[in-house]
């Protein structure tokens, strides 16, 4: 995803002069032909996130187009007071990127990881949160989040995430992306788990059960009219992220859902509300969390059969 | 002092009074130790026209301590940027003025400001565009002593001098006290001024209510080519007004009726 990123960064920077990417001293062997090609629109702030975050709020007060990058950790959290004040109250037109969404960052444990920022810049007045589900998604996020007049979260993965769509999907922020339509079960996902959600899917739908997939990639603002028209048909709409079951995709959902007229058996698949205490490659991790393919298919499988 | 100079400080004086008693809201010694470099800012170094707030090639003035919105918005009014009748929406029920600056309020507010610590990086940011658009126009950010506690702001100075922005200028109004104390007891700054050049800008200490100290400083900016620069201006925290002068507590405190009289009177006594 991070390659997708910059390389739709790039197509934008080459047509607008007005494009920054302000970034907290990350970006080897990703950002390198961006710095060298136009030199005026790539600042390395150093390991300074909160000036990052300002310096890019005040770029936009003059008119540019910012776009800050670090780890997630450090372009939300570090500096999210900046984010607040500075971006999302002053309704400045900064796109923050964060690569490592979820577990991404393995063995390099839970300073690295991202379990809670979903959560948190959700909670933000005036920020559109993406979390793109493939490099396909990347790229269109990217573009919109460019066009958007305002705040944009672009939460991505790692490098080389695996594509998921095999045709280009239509991108609009705050509308979900249908991957496949099914009659008994929707799951829901948001960001990387959407490789595993689509395998899952294909799998149960081979063992007779007609599950449908959605791709929530914006989680602000949510596409409630996808949720309803699923709560409206399916007997159980499941959620999935690599991301904390407190604040994210999951909640987003529940929170359509808790106020709908129509009840309808409700799941949320995500991180546990703890900070993760095995040391592994992100694959390792995610099966030590309950995201590995086998519990997640499971458990939709034991849900199903106890609604029937 | 020159004479206008002097009266247009006055009437700021009173203006701040005035709000901070109508709307029995805080931090008045804050607003009334700034209002010499405001005076000096807005009626002889800004390149700004109240006619044309949005002139992209103006110049900006962060006040990166939103607290000492009183300050701006009574030289907003005083240089006519909107009519000292918006004065009265300070603060009170459904009014129109925040407690702390904040864009979009008014015409000439460049930031929303209020949590320390941040107007430097924005006017950084603001510093960059100008270069990168090839303007003359110079980013002010007045900034207060007890701010330079905050580690964003040494991100920003690092920055600033590492880029060299001859375009930077901030202004820190050393007045002594910071939230809870003296300074050199809460979190000793000093040595101030070597901190700053250490990290590569160039410095000028002044009398921060000496209006020919500032404008002589004002108006030679970059101090250095090609450095940022910064005027540590001493000022007294509620400097005008008697019971006010270095007292903690007029961060706090607004005037009573008799101690309104009281200020105004002493304002129209010099």
């Amino acid at each position: 995803m991070r390659n997708s990123f910059v390389k739709a960064l790039y197509e934008i920077a080459k047509n607008d002069k007005n494009v920054f990417l302000v970034s907290g001293d990350m970006g080897y062997s990703v950002f390198e032909t961006f710095q060298h090609d136009f030199p005026t629109k790539f600042i390395n702030v150093g390991v300074a996130e909160a000036n990052m975050t300002g310096i890019a709020a005040g770029l936009a007060l003059s008119g540019k187009i910012a776009f800050t990058y670090s780890i997630v950790p450090f372009v939300t959290m570090r500096c999210f007071e900046q984010v607040r004040d500075d971006v999302c109250y002053q309704n400045a037109n900064v796109k923050l990127v964060g690569s490592g969404g979820g577990l991404v960052y393995g063995s390099l444990g839970p300073t690295h990881h991202s379990i809670e920022d979903i959560s948190i810049m959700r909670s933000l007045p005036n920020m559109v949160v993406i979390c793109p589900g493939d490099p396909i998604e990347t790229d269109l996020a990217t573009k919109a989040a460019y066009k958007h007049p305002g705040p944009v979260y672009i939460r991505l993965g790692r490098g080389g995430d695996p594509i998921v769509h095999k045709i280009k999907p239509d991108f609009v922020i705050g509308k979900s992306i249908l991957v496949i339509d099914g009659d008994d079960l929707v799951i829901i996902s948001t960001g990387n788990t959407l490789d595993l959600a689509k395998i899952v899917c294909l799998n149960l739908n081979k063992k007779g059960i007609s599950v449908g997939l959605i791709s929530m990639h914006t989680v602000k603002p949510i596409d409630k009219d996808a949720i309803i028209k699923f709560a409206e048909k399916v007997k159980a709409i499941f959620t999935i992220e690599e991301h904390s079951v407190i604040g994210g995709l999951g909640t987003a959902v529940a929170e359509i859902l808790a106020e709908y007229e129509k009840q309808v058996v409700f799941r949320r698949i995500g991180l546990p509300d703890s900070f993760c205490k095995y040391i592994g490659s992100h694959k390792y991790l995610r099966e030590k969390s309950g995201l590995g393919l086998q519990d997640v298919e499971s458990y939709i499988i034991k849900t199903f059969t106890d609604i029937k | 002092m020159e004479e206008h100079l002097k009266e247009h400080a006055k009437n700021i004086r009173k203006k701040i009074i005035e709000m901070v008693t109508k709307a029995k809201s805080s931090h008045a010694g804050t607003a009334l130790s700034i209002v010499e470099i405001l005076t000096v800012l807005y009626f002889k170094i800004l390149k700004i026209d109240p006619k044309s707030p949005h002139d992209p090639n103006r110049d900006r003035f962060i006040l990166s301590k939103g607290h000492g919105c009183t300050g701006l918005y009574a030289v907003l009014a005083e240089r006519g940027f909107f009519p000292p009748t918006l004065l009265s929406e300070f603060y009170l029920d459904g009014g129109k003025l925040f407690g702390h600056s904040t864009l979009g309020t008014a015409p000439g507010i460049e930031a929303s400001t209020g949590s320390l610590g941040h107007g430097l990086s924005l006017g950084l940011g603001m510093a960059i565009a100008a270069k990168i658009d090839k303007s003359d126009h110079r980013i002010f950010v007045l900034m207060s002593d007890g701010e330079c506690d905050e580690g964003s702001v040494w991100e920003a100075i690092m920055a600033a001098g590492h880029y060299k922005m001859g375009n930077v200028i901030a202004i820190v109004d050393y007045n002594k006290i910071q939230s809870f104390g003296f300074v050199k007891d809460v979190m000793d700054l000093e040595p101030f001024s070597d901190k700053w050049r250490s990290f590569g800008w160039a410095v000028k200490e002044v009398d921060g209510h000496n209006t020919e100290e500032l404008l002589d400083a004002l108006s030679n900016v970059p101090f250095e080519k090609n450095k940022p620069s910064v005027v540590i201006a001493h000022t007294i925290k509620g400097r005008g007004i008697s019971f006010m002068e270095n007292q903690l507590d007029w961060h706090y405190k607004s005037p009573d009726s008799v101690q309104y009289n009281q200020a105004l009177k002493e304002l129209d006594q010099k």
